[in-house]
Order: C-alpha cells, then structure tokens, then sequence
C-alpha cells in the first residue's frame, strides 16, 4: 500500500461500499448492523453509500461466485483510486464451507487486490470496525 | 403501447443482495416484470452429497444468514423422518426456543427495512436498536450472533443452563412493551398506513395458484402455518395461534408478521418454562444411516422450508432436496407488481422479504464425454415449448 498525500486524505472519513458476491446474507446483515444505534459508525464518519463511484473502501463478502467474477472486477475499476478493498469473512477470505462448490471462482483476493481481511462466520460488528480502524492505522 | 424498461440491479443501493429485475413500464404503471437470478448460485445440493450426515448441517445453516436455524432443523427433521426416530423432549423445548428466537429477530429485520424502503429510518433505526438484546441472547446461549449450529441429528448440539432462563426471561420481558411500542406505531401511523394499504394486493386465490407460503400466506387469508399443520420439535406441547389478515396488502404483511413476534415471545416463555422441569438427554446417539429416504418441514420467517434426502447407507446423502421459502414467493411478483406505480414497486418486493441466497438456482445441461455447455435454463424452456407443439401437430390439436 503506498502511501502518498491522497491516501492520507481519506482517513478523516471513509465511504463504503457494500458488495455482496454470493454470500449467505450473514456478513451482509452485520454490516447493517454497524450503522444501526448500538455501533454506529457513522459517529467516526463512516458512511453506507449507493454507488461505488463515491466509495473509498469497497467491502466484499462471499464467495465470488462464476457468474458475479466478472462484475466483481468491473466495479472495482469504477471505484476512485486510491480506494482499499476488504474481504469481509470466512467466504470472502478462503472461501469457507463453499471453496469446493463448482459455482466458486474466489476466493475474493484472486479476483481483486484485497488489503484487509476480516475472518468469522460471520465476523462480529467489534471485529468489522476493528478492521476498519487497522486500516485507518496503516494510512497513517 | 410503449414500454420502457426499467432495469434494477444486480448491484442496486435497495438490495443486500445481488439479483435483477427489469420492470418494463408505461409511465410511471408497471406492466411487467421479469426476474433474473443466479448471481448468488453457490451449488450447495450438490456439495452436500461430498459431506458427511454431520457436516451437512453446518453447511445448511449457511445457507442463508437470517433463517440460518430453519433450514438445520428442516434437515434434522427430514433425516430422523429417514430414521423414524423421536428426539428427547429437552431437545424438543431447545430447538423451539432457538427457531422462535430467530423468527422474532427475522421479523424485526424485516419491520426496519421495510422502513428503510419506504423512507422512514426512524422505524428502520428503532426496529434494529431492539433486534440486539435477541442477538444477544443468541450469543449467550449458543456462541454466536448468527450462525448457531445448535441443531445435530437426533436432538441439539448445546444445552441451555437452567441459570440462564431468568436472564433470557428478563430481556425477553424488556423487549415486550418495546415491541408494543413499535407495533402501535407502526399500525396507527397515517403516511404508513397511507403507503401500505391496499398496495400490492394478493387474493387468497392467487397465493394458491402460485403455492406462496408463510406470512405472505397468511396475510392474505390463506391459513397455514407448518408448525401447526404438521407439529414438530415442541409447537404441538405449547399454546399459541396462527396470525392471520384478510386483505392481502403489504400493511397486512406488516401487520402479520409484527403481530408473530409476541406468538413467538409467548412460545419461548412456555419453552423455558418448562425447560426447568424437563430433565435428561439432550441428544440420542445416531452411529449409522440406514438406506432410505425422508423429508421435513420447518416453518421459516419466509415461510414453509422444505428438505428431502436419500441415503444408501453410506456415511454421505446420495440426494439432498431443498426447496426454500423465497423460490415460490418470488413468483408472486408477476401479479402483485403489475398495475403498481415504480414507486410502490420497491416496498411490494421487500413487502415479500425476499431472501436470494436460498433461492438461488442455476440450469446448464452439459454434454456427458466433451463437458461442453449444451443448453441453458432459457434453452430449456424454448426446448419443452417447442416438443410441445410437435405433440400437438402429432395429437392433431390447433394452436390457439
């Protein structure tokens, strides 16, 4: 991850885009969660957005299945560079219980850089935002 | 007549998930919609023949994350059907306490995103302010937020310490006048009741012609529940009524599902209650599957689930059938869209509270030597339309 003056910028608040790639919901719904009144993160600026042309931090989860590969990478080269790409769960990071169903074409990380990986079936809304804040750390 | 298409999706802020509807309009009136899907495919029928009998809960339980108990006890219960077991009643109370517990969370889910949709966060906020103390529950009880894998063939995987009933009775009794609250504010709102009523409209006849399930069903004055017409686990052991609406709306939708939560709420306090007195086993040992087969219901959030296996005696099923809720909800569509405005469309598709990831289904015929791609699902369709009318020609019957 190289560091330059527009990767600092984007620390004050992030914009995130939700991605889901053939996921069980499970990720998707603890995304949610976050911005719901027990975590809110939109207290630290972090904002849900509709289109990926707005995000600074795509948030993938599932498993990357044959017929969203391709669309996988297209919104990834929408998305404003420099922007960070999180694999959300157990799916998104290894493939999980479905790495050997014949619909899988991930895990995400060979389809698309990822820069965190945030494991858990799913991962608990603490573990999301503990995710998010290490890549806070490493803009810095 | 000029028809615009309207495509929504795959990836739309309004969905979690990834699938496309195009509405072809007139105006702002929808006249048609079409349904395309696949996009979360993850092949687990056939996966779950390389697993093994234990395994295959697991991976049932991920098939989809908000109903994530229904489709685990719909395998257990289509495994012991194989069996021709009765589990222990502990497990009985168990397994009722964790499916009601995830109707109820399910169903507060739905209430906050069908405000979201309809613009009213505050309902969207609310709703998912009040699910945590259940997730919270689930996560002392079981381990995890979702995911509870606390279903096993022959009973469950967990007990349930008699020192945490009080604790879950106290927060389920905090939860009670919220949800009333909710409820009352939900039901007397004007701009809600405004925007639902008599929007989206099915007829009990059109949810038979299309076989729709669950509170769907029942909004609409079809009266089946699973739980009641083919008893399981322990609804035939405790008292409670199936909700049921007439008028066929989205606010009846609403209102069924609002109206669940204290059925479900009334269930787990019967459950715990006599979880105290209930003593024994939690599981029986299950060492071999003999060949057979068997099905099994579960009334899901959505709906009736259904699963069927066979085995041939081997340590993995040879066939694992699942048919979920969402995959003849979705249908539906076509009569309750149709008419509407673009605007009524959104909440008229999430008023089914459809679920993708359970419905997924994909159709490829491959050839058998060179693996090559033969037909597609459209391919196929094409295909039976057109054998048809040869018969026709070959029987002597006119096209119409």
């Amino acid at each position: 991850m190289a560091i330059d003056l527009k990767t600092k910028a984007l620390k004050k608040s992030l914009f995130v885009f939700h991605l889901s790639t053939g996921s069980c919901n499970n990720c998707d719904i603890e995304i949610l969660d976050c911005l719901t009144p027990r975590f809110d993160v939109e207290r630290f600026g972090i904002v849900l957005v509709g289109s990926v042309k707005h995000a600074d931090v795509l948030l993938v989860t599932g498993i990357g299945t044959t017929k969203n590969a391709n669309r996988i990478k297209l919104l990834y080269q929408q998305m404003p560079k420099p922007g960070f790409v999180v694999a959300i769960g157990a799916c998104a990071c290894t493939g999980g219980i479905f790495r050997d169903g014949y619909t899988m074409s991930g895990p995400i990380d060979t389809i698309i850089p990822v820069d965190v990986y945030i494991p858990g079936c799913p991962p608990k809304p603490e573990a999301m935002i503990a995710g998010i804040v290490r890549l806070l750390e490493r803009i810095k | 007549m000029k028809k615009v298409v309207v495509p929504l999706g795959p990836y739309h802020p309004l969905f979690e998930e990834p699938e496309y509807f195009e509405l072809y309009c007139d105006g702002e009136t929808v006249v048609d919609i079409e349904w395309k899907a696949g996009y979360n495919h993850r092949g687990i029928e056939k996966l779950s023949e390389s697993k093994h009998w234990d395994q295959v809960t697991f991976l049932v339980e991920r098939i989809c994350g908000i109903c994530s108990t229904s489709h685990p006890i719909a395998y257990c219960n289509a495994v012991e059907d194989l069996l021709k077991i009765d589990i222990p009643e502990r497990a009985k109370y168990i397994r009722s306490i964790i499916g009601e517990l995830e109707r109820l969370h399910s169903h507060l889910l739905w209430v906050g995103l069908a405000g979201h949709f309809l613009g009213y966060n505050t309902v969207f906020m609310w709703a998912w302010k009040y699910r945590e103390p259940i997730l919270d529950i689930m996560e002392m009880i079981t381990g995890n937020r979702n995911h509870y894998a606390m279903m096993k063939i022959g009973g469950v995987r967990r007990d349930i310490d008699n020192g945490d009933i009080d604790i879950i009775k106290k927060i389920l009794g905090e939860l009670k006048p919220k949800l009333e609250m909710l409820t009352g504010s939900v039901i007397d709102d004007p701009v809600l009741a405004a925007r639902l009523k008599g929007v989206g409209v099915l007829t009990a006849q059109d949810i038979k012609d299309y076989g729709a399930v669950g509170p769907i069903a029942r909004a609409s004055g079809v009266d089946i529940d699973v739980r009641r017409d083919s008893p399981h686990a322990a609804y035939d052991l405790v008292e409670w009524k199936v909700i049921t609406c007439q008028d066929g709306d989205v606010f009846s939708k609403a209102v069924v599902r609002l109206l669940e939560c204290f059925e479900s709420i009334k269930i787990i306090e019967q459950c715990l209650e006599r979880l105290k007195k209930v003593k024994g086993e939690i599981a029986i040992e299950i060492r071999e599957i003999p060949p057979g087969e068997g099905i099994g219901h579960y009334e899901a959030p959505r709906g009736e689930c259904f699963h069927y296996v066979r085995s041939d005696g081997s340590s993995r099923p040879v066939r694992h059938k699942i048919r979920a809720p969402s995959y003849v909800n979705i249908p539906t569509f076509k009569t309750s869209c149709v008419g509407e405005t673009i605007a009524d469309v959104t909440i008229i598709l999430a008023g089914v509270d459809p679920c993708y990831c359970c419905t997924e289904r994909a159709i490829t015929v491959y050839d058998a030597n060179t693996r090559k791609k033969l037909f597609n699902g459209r391919d196929l369709i094409t295909l039976s339309q057109e054998k048809t009318k040869k018969l026709k020609k070959r029987l002597g019957i006119k096209d119409e």
